[in-house]
């Protein structure tokens, strides 16, 4: 477990994983990020509170979403943004992975966002930049999303409010997922009444048990009396591996529906990290329903991260004036 | 002048204050910005002075922390609400109200923020206190009353059972 994402004073140093984070830090973050929000509805969308920092969008993994809304949360607080994507980089002409991060700090970097297909990179990264310097993690393989978690969690809090009494069904691919993980750990840690887990015992951890979510393998039940509904992409590789059937079998069995739908509350909020299969795990009516709420996670995902940014940056600024 | 401590000596600053502002901008459909927190405080009571009716929309209010210039030194302020502009701000004649004059630093910021929202045709500074340390070549238009205060003392406005001044050591209002 990282130790180093937090400063002596508890502050948010690197942003790297839920994991063991307490909740009143959750709690800020989701607080800071409404702040952040309104900016947002502004003619001029800027506030200058990091004018003059740089920071580096590091993708080592393909994405569109999580980038660009890092990159606009960037913006927004007027640091200067540089996006450094794998394919055009130099780490394909042979460079090791370290030898590009010093260049790149050579440049006085004061943050890297991180994504990349190997599990622990961002904490890799963390361990060998200098002092000064913030990562935060955008995805690292299968282990953590903290920032895609914390954006669920603001999301959930604006239509649920109360967290204890909520009982929330993740369904799909729990086991290959950094979301999943990431948002079992921030359900956790915010005290939600229950978390469940629905897919085929193929795709769901085995310890998932002990972690004290409950585990179901069909949607009637699984769906019950669910307030927040979240599904996950079905990375289409896992048919690879022998792991399903095929796709038409799945969304027959895990698909969430309209009829799916039914068996939770009716004010239920259907969640999705994107990018969605349309079809696959869920359908066009729900995806693009009236209880669907994708495209506001897609807005909340910048407020927060403007928030988590900002936080880390800031707690820069008090470690040096300790100094 | 001395320190205006009690309620009721606040109270006929305010009250003098208000009627400037009737004075000199009554004509203009005024637009009132108080500065969070003790700025917005004082604008309300000026507000309670003049009537619901002299400004032309509710008050809004600014929290100037993403405007600060010491982010780099100190970094994230405490939380406060979010600033709030509930109308354009483009060519109108703003009122813009903090509770204490000091540095001028504030108000450097609130400026920057409020042209972040449009552009004013006029922004007039009215504040309950302006004291000895201006740093930037900002003043206030309005003041309820000017003070002379030792650099090691701060001032500071509660919000208590009515409206009160407070002097303390330096640094111990950042404790807080």
């Amino acid at each position: 477990m990282p130790s180093n994402q937090l400063t002596e004073s508890g502050q948010l140093r690197h942003f790297l994983t839920i994991e063991g984070l307490k909740r009143p830090l959750l709690t800020e973050i989701m607080d800071r990020a409404e702040q952040f929000s309104g900016i947002s509805h502004r003619q001029v969308k800027k506030v200058p509170l990091l004018r003059g920092k740089t920071i580096i969008n590091l993708f080592f993994e393909n994405s569109t979403r999580t980038r660009s809304t890092f990159e606009l949360a960037a913006k927004r607080l007027s640091a200067d943004v540089m996006n450094f994507n794998i394919n055009t980089s130099a780490t394909s002409k042979g460079e090791s992975l370290l030898d590009t991060l010093h260049n790149l700090e050579a440049m006085h970097t004061d943050m890297f966002v991180v994504r990349h297909d190997q599990s622990g990179a961002a904490e890799f990264i963390a361990q060998h930049v200098a002092p000064h310097v913030s990562v935060i993690n955008a995805g690292d393989g299968c282990h953590a999303h903290p920032t895609q978690a914390m954006l669920d969690m603001f999301t959930i809090r604006r239509h649920k409010q109360d967290f204890a009494n909520l009982r929330v069904a993740i369904i799909g691919d729990i086991l290959h997922s950094r979301v999943a993980r990431s948002q079992i750990q921030a359900l956790a840690t915010l005290g939600v009444g229950e978390i469940r887990v629905i897919g085929p015992q193929t795709l769901l951890p085995r310890e998932s048990q002990t972690l004290g979510v409950h585990v179901y393998h069909d949607m009637a039940s699984g769906l019950e009396g669910v307030d927040v509904v979240i599904t996950l992409r079905l990375q289409l590789e896992r048919m690879q591996g022998a792991l399903l059937p095929s796709a038409r079998e799945y969304f027959r069995c895990y698909g969430l529906t309209e009829e799916k739908l039914k068996y939770a509350k009716p004010d239920a909020i259907v969640m999705h990290p994107g990018p969605i299969n349309r079809g696959v795990e869920i359908a066009s009516s729900v995806a693009d329903g009236p209880q669907s709420v994708i495209l506001e996670q897609v807005t909340h995902g910048i407020a927060i991260r403007m928030a988590v940014m900002s936080m880390a940056l800031a707690s820069q600024s008090e470690q040096a004036e300790i100094e | 002048m001395t320190m205006p401590k009690t309620s009721a000596e606040i109270q006929s600053l305010l009250e003098e204050m208000a009627e400037t502002i009737r004075e000199e901008l009554a004509d203009k459909d005024p637009l009132l910005v108080g500065i969070h927190t003790g700025g917005v405080w004082v604008a309300k009571a000026l507000q309670n002075i003049l009537g619901e009716d002299f400004f032309d929309a509710p008050l809004g209010t600014l929290n100037i922390a993403y405007y600060r210039d010491d982010f780099t030194r100190i970094g994230m302020h405490p939380q406060v609400s979010p600033s709030d502009l509930p109308f354009e701000v483009d060519n109108r004649h703003l009122v813009l109200v903090d509770d204490i004059f000091y540095s001028g630093r504030t108000t450097r910021a609130a400026l920057n923020e409020i042209f972040d929202y449009g552009r004013p045709s006029s922004v007039t500074l009215a504040v309950l206190i302006e004291r000895n340390g201006r740093e930037l070549p900002i003043r206030p238009d309005i003041v309820g009353a000017s003070v002379i205060l030792p650099r090691n003392q701060q001032l500071k406005l509660r919000n208590k059972d009515g409206l009160q001044l407070e002097i303390r050591a330096a640094g111990a209002l950042n404790a807080e």
